[in-house]
């Protein structure tokens, strides 16, 4: 009996020091559930999610405080990614927030007044001009997050959808049912 | 001198297919008029797309350089004749999407004058080889036996790791007899071709490999190689069988050599142009021309007069189609490229880029339109007769269900996209489409990804940004307010100092006029 209990205390001892030790010695700085789910997400930094960026919201997943199903840009692709990640049972997509098509901010540059007030609000630095200088988006930088639509004074932002060119274009999913390649319908155009 | 036949090997799978070559091989290429415009698309090759450096309004010459190469994995494009830049915009290309990219439009000016070429290097033997591979870059070619990647890159360092040389010349698929034609009728010019090459990658072995359903090609090859009297080069006849033209399957025939999955011929030490490639190279060597034109197969029961015609780069497949005798009342569909491999074009309305070698016009007939797909039975016909040994039931299953992962476990990207498994499918599935939807989509979201990571390091960038500058104007601002503390409290005690030097000052005076006068008090008692 003695024996049992000097035994198990000594292994408890024991193992409690060997874990004490390891969680100084392997200490990790930062959050790496955090970063895997930062690495889901299609960092538009839009904040529809209702946190302020993408690296906020991962946190948030991250510390079982918010659902998975708020990132609009990512839509369900991220929602099914997020699900598999984490082990969670994957969640329709939150009706609040609801998906968006791919789109970049244009700035209509005759109405632009020079405000600067948009590139304040870009979250990733798209925006190129200066006070009393016309403004311009850099279509490539953009994410489409609409964070500059509110601060402009004038309106002349609007967002354009991504248009569709050979670069981006996707074969559709094949038609099972025909299970035919689409067929031109008149070849003398 | 002509070698032997040397022993051919095999490669796994492949299909035989009737060939329908003769339809279009009775005439020899046709020469065509100027067109009345041109329109010629910035990305005609893998890569970046080309950047115009001319202007809507600009007069071009015919050989001129009309769009540099952007980026090294790109390829210049230029005037195909001369004429006036009419827009600089979106036109419909070749490319099955069948969406607009952009173009340069030319409308000709009928006189096809030439711009001042660069010189032709005729003794190319003693050139330094990097002034001959620049020559191939400046000249915009590429691949033409439709793949479209710059041929320059393949003939970049590496000096000494390349042995052998393969022209594929072996036109596999079926209808597409523009190799063929060339060959019998340039089969000298491209043996010089050939020879440049071969001066380039420092190698004397090279393996002409040759479909066996083109005796003339074979024997007109066979004829010049042997006037040029070259060692080591061979024209090889390979069995008819497609897919034997895919790269791998070609240097597999022969070579006997595998090429590593995910690698590129030049891991093993070979090197693989189309005959047409070597064409045009000779004539940018040689010549000095750049890759302006090229031979288009018009076939199909479609056309009246099948043929090939000697087309400029930017052609409308409708002149094309006109040249060709126009369309029978038996033309159902319009095919860019072969049966095969090609893709459906809903309207003859492009142009001809580098990498068009047919526009076939089947009839209903020869192009009947698939039966409905049933479920797979799992037959195994299709891993039978893939050529790049898949297993295309498992890449099936896994491209359905959006399982990309699966999908490329099973070397989805080492898929061709020959047809071979769509061909031989008793349940008429669409195989190959599914892969080229499973392709398009990893892409993408690749593509999503790295959009996403250069978002996230911009952001980030951004925040480091915003803390290092709110951590230096609070800094400046203590530093501001500790410079007006100081000045504030040296102001408040030089005043005091000053308040007291000048009480003292005052009853000093004070003292002084207190003690004068009643010293003159003392006096006058």
């Amino acid at each position: 009996m003695i024996s049992a209990i000097v035994t198990i205390a000594t292994l408890a001892t024991l193992f409690g020091l060997l874990l004490g030790y390891a969680s100084e010695r392997f200490h990790v700085e930062g959050d790496p559930i955090a970063d895997q789910i930062d690495k889901l997400l299609p960092q538009t930094q839009c904040g529809q999610c209702g946190h302020p960026g993408c690296r906020p919201y991962a946190e948030a997943i991250a510390n079982g405080e918010e659902e998975i199903n708020k990132c609009a840009p990512g839509g369900e692709a991220t929602v099914l990614a997020l699900a598999d990640l984490l082990g969670r049972d994957p969640v329709p997509m939150d009706e609040s927030v609801g998906e968006k098509i791919p789109s970049v901010a244009h700035i209509i540059e005759k109405e632009c007044i020079g405000c600067t007030l948009c590139i304040q609000a870009c979250p990733v630095d798209a925006i190129l001009g200066a006070a009393k200088h016309m403004h311009t988006v850099i279509d490539s930088e953009c994410t489409g997050c609409e964070l500059c639509l509110a601060p402009c004074p004038v309106e002349c932002i609007v967002m354009v959808p991504v248009e569709e060119g050979i670069g981006n274009w996707s074969w559709p999913f094949p038609d099972s049912s025909s299970g035919a390649l689409p067929l031109p319908r008149e070849a003398h155009g | 001198m002509t070698a032997p036949l040397s022993r051919v090997d095999h490669f796994h799978g492949g299909i035989h297919l009737p060939d329908h070559k003769t339809e279009s091989t009775t005439q020899p290429v046709a020469a065509m008029q100027i067109p009345s415009s041109l329109v010629l698309p910035l990305q005609q090759h893998i890569g970046a797309p080309a950047t115009p450096i001319v202007s809507v309004g600009d007069h071009v010459l015919k050989g001129q350089l009309i769009a540099t190469a952007g980026g090294r994995v790109s390829a210049p494009v230029h005037a195909p004749t001369s004429g006036v830049v009419t827009a600089i915009t979106n036109h419909r290309v070749p490319h099955a999407s069948g969406l607009s990219a952009s173009c340069i439009l030319i409308d000709t000016d009928g006189k096809d004058k030439w711009v001042k070429l660069p010189k032709p290097i005729a003794n190319y033997a003693d050139m330094d080889r990097a002034l001959l591979i620049e020559r191939i870059r400046e000249s915009g070619i590429v691949g033409l036996g439709g793949a479209t990647f710059p041929s320059s890159i393949k003939m970049e360092a590496r000096n000494n790791s390349i042995d052998t040389l393969i022209i594929n010349a072996a036109e596999c698929e079926p209808y597409i007899t523009c190799d063929d034609m060339l060959m019998r009728e340039q089969a000298d010019h491209i043996v010089d071709g050939i020879q440049i090459i071969q001066t380039i990658l420092g190698v004397k072995r090279c393996l002409i490999g040759i479909e066996d359903n083109k005796p003339e090609a074979i024997k007109s090859m066979h004829a010049a190689v042997d006037a040029a009297s070259l060692e080591e080069t061979s024209v090889v006849t390979i069995p008819t069988l497609y897919p034997s033209g895919g790269e791998r399957q070609l240097t597999k025939l022969l070579t006997g050599k595998e090429v590593p999955s995910h690698g590129i011929p030049a891991n093993i030490g070979i090197v693989c142009h189309n005959v047409g490639t070597v064409y045009a190279i000779a004539d940018a060597v040689l010549k000095g021309v750049p890759l302006i034109s090229r031979i288009v197969t018009i076939t199909g029961e479609g056309v009246e007069q099948p043929q090939n015609i000697h087309s400029l780069i930017g052609t409308s497949a409708s002149e094309l189609i006109a040249r060709a005798g126009g369309y029978t009342g038996k033309a159902n569909q319009l095919i860019c490229g072969g049966p095969m491999m090609g893709f459906s074009m809903h309207t003859d309305l492009f142009p001809v880029t580098k990498g068009v070698n047919c526009l076939l016009v089947p009839s209903l007939q020869e192009s009947p339109p698939p039966e409905p797909a049933t479920s797979c039975i799992r037959c195994g016909k299709c891993a039978e007769v893939c050529p790049a040994q898949l297993l295309p039931q498992q890449l099936y299953w896994h491209s359905r269900s959006h399982n990309f992962d699966k999908a490329q476990d099973y070397h989805l990207f080492d898929c061709i996209e020959c047809g071979c498994c769509s061909h031989v499918c008793p349940s008429h599935i669409q195989l190959v489409h599914y892969y080229r939807f499973a392709k398009t989509q990893i892409w993408s979201k690749e593509q999503e990804k790295r959009k996403a990571d250069q978002a996230r390091r911009r952001h980030d960038a951004r925040v480091a940004r915003l803390e290092r500058l709110a951590a230096e104007r609070k800094a400046r601002m203590r530093k501001k307010k500790a410079a007006l503390k100081s000045k504030k409290g040296g102001g408040d005690n030089a005043k005091k100092a000053a308040i007291a030097a000048a009480v003292k000052r005052t009853a000093a005076k004070k003292a002084a006029a207190k003690a004068a006068s009643d010293s003159n008090q003392g006096a006058t008692d």
